[in-house]
């Protein structure tokens, strides 16, 4: 019945990183400032390297050191430090957020988290890896994403949970495959980087047009308003 | 043998309960630069507490002189349920967990119903506030034990550690996020700092002290010493079931000695890391607490899923 003392310890570190990378992900739904929701995210990406370093020397499989300093260089340090330079440059890193329903939220991600594990539960008997179980914590990391995206009402932390989802994809890719090919790898992670500039341009129109980062104040037509 | 190891063992805890109160105090006032009072000092105040006359209001029914008896066998009895430092006794298989935390809730239920008995401001105050309290911390508090139970596929106590001994070191992610959770839950339920201050009787925020406001005397006693039990239950439920290593698992007098000490250094251990956490944290405010208790709810919700998705093999 309980497997988890069959593992490795390194197996049952990944298994651990996988689900303090889910409660990152509830962390994320939670955070009232921007500054901080990025400290979570950075966090988040800081043990997403963890566990595909350990996932490359459980599995023997040297590739996965490299997405493993790709994803510690990006997701650890240069995304979070671009977009907490745009939350300064904007002053917003002393704003507080209001959250909408946060209890509604946090039943809906446990909801969800439950949701991913019934899903995946057929395709875990596919893979023959000892942290196949990873695979619904990864599916809830990307469902976590959209609800934070939905959720949220600032433009940046839509960006965050963006890039939460494509961290919870390649969480995926690590602990239930071994890793995607090399270049698809590499294009991913510049897609996220080139994504993370392109929004750090979008931020500036959408503030110039309307003076905040507030979308629910993009839903009307500024010509009608004037 | 094992029958007067059982009878030993509760007494001990109950005697040693204040201690560990007079210790973290000390830790507390070192940590703060001021000068501690002696670690006998919680005795010393249940000795003037016991000695003097109690006053009672005249208004005040029955039930607030019985409510501080209540209160306090419903700390013993928790007290005689929990192993303290030896596993295999008579006791363990009267009650389990749940049972367990029937006992803190008989308790917590009198103790409200003797603040609003009186029928002062404070009193009532005291105990909305309690109850408000409570019924954020024990669904937490159950959801913790129910990642332990369904590791451990026991709600017995003494099941549950020879368990976690058994299996060894592990990295169990449930295990650490119940921890987490029930450590919250620890300090809400004990009234420490963030969640209550235990060293006031001046704050409008106060939820404990403004319970037993009206209680003097050797009601007092009974009150302070139970509350000082269920500190100490919730350090031996940590320290036992998450970390049992050094508990006596036999019944040899050498293996009794070393379990005890065992257990007396991870409560002064615990106790330390307590009057570290009250110190670095401010008191937060009531409106607050809720968010502090969804977020221990939240843990042990999250050690219960991760149990269930991540432990459990097809």
């Amino acid at each position: 019945m309980n497997v988890l003392t069959n593992h490795s310890l390194y197996e049952q570190a990944i298994l651990f990183i996988a689900a303090l990378v889910v409660f990152t992900s509830f962390l994320m739904l939670a955070q009232k400032r921007l500054s901080s929701l990025v400290a979570v995210f950075a966090w988040q990406g800081l043990l997403l390297a963890a566990t595909t370093a350990l996932c490359a020397y459980t599995q023997q499989n040297p590739h996965l050191y490299t997405s493993a300093l790709i994803s510690l260089v990006l997701k650890g340090f240069l995304i979070p430090w671009m977009l907490l330079r745009l939350i300064v440059k904007f002053d917003m890193h002393r704003e507080v957020e209001s959250l909408l329903y946060p209890t509604y939220v946090m039943t809906a991600a446990a909801a969800l988290v439950l949701f991913s594990y019934y899903v995946v539960l057929p395709i875990e008997q596919l893979s023959a890896l000892a942290t196949r179980n990873a695979i619904a914590v990864s599916l809830a990391v990307v469902l976590l994403g959209m609800l934070a995206m939905v959720s949220r009402r600032q433009a940046v932390a839509h960006v965050v949970g963006f890039m939460s989802i494509e961290n919870g994809l390649f969480f995926a890719a690590v602990a239930a495959t071994q890793g995607m090919p090399m270049v698809v790898e590499i294009g991913i992670a510049f897609d996220v980087l080139v994504a993370a500039v392109v929004f750090g341009v979008f931020f500036f129109h959408i503030r110039e047009s309307i003076d905040s980062l507030d979308v629910d104040r993009l839903n009307r037509l500024s010509e009608v308003d004037r | 043998m094992s029958g007067l190891i059982a009878l030993v063992e509760p007494i001990l805890f109950i005697l040693a309960a204040p201690l560990l109160a007079g210790w973290t105090k000390m830790v507390k006032c070192r940590l703060q630069n001021r000068k501690a009072p002696s670690l006998l000092q919680p005795y010393r105040e249940l000795a003037k507490l016991l000695r003097k006359q109690p006053v009672v209001a005249e208004q005040a029914s029955w039930l607030f002189e019985a409510a501080p008896y209540i209160v306090f066998a419903s700390a013993v009895l928790a007290a005689a349920v929990v192993p303290f430092f030896a596993v295999h006794l008579p006791t363990a298989s009267i009650a389990d967990v749940i049972a367990l935390a029937g006992f803190l809730a008989l308790g917590r239920f009198f103790l409200v119903l003797a603040g609003m008995d009186v029928g002062t401001a404070f009193g009532g105050m005291g105990s909305s506030r309690e109850v408000t309290i409570a019924s954020l911390s024990e669904p937490a508090m159950l959801m913790a034990i129910f990642a332990l139970a369904m590791s451990a596929n026991t709600t017995n106590l003494a099941s549950a550690i020879d368990y976690v001994l058994d299996t060894g070191v592990a990295i169990r992610p449930s295990f650490v996020f119940a921890l987490a959770g029930m450590v919250l839950v620890a300090v809400a339920e004990t009234g420490r700092v963030p969640v209550d201050n235990p060293a006031t009787h001046l704050e409008l925020t106060m939820i404990h002290e403004a319970m037993v406001l009206e209680y003097s005397g050797k009601y007092l006693a009974l009150i302070e010493w139970a509350g000082e039990i269920r500190l100490m239950l919730y350090g031996v439920l940590i320290a036992n079931i998450f970390f049992p290593w050094g508990i006596a698992e036999d019944l040899s007098l050498a293996s009794l000695g070393s379990g005890l000490a065992a257990i007396l250094l991870k409560l002064f251990g615990l106790g330390a890391l307590l009057a570290a956490a009250e110190t670095v944290f401010a008191k937060m405010r009531l409106f607050r607490v809720q968010e502090f208790l969804g977020f221990a709810y939240l843990l042990s919700l999250l050690g219960m899923l991760s149990h269930i998705i991540l432990e459990i093999g097809q």
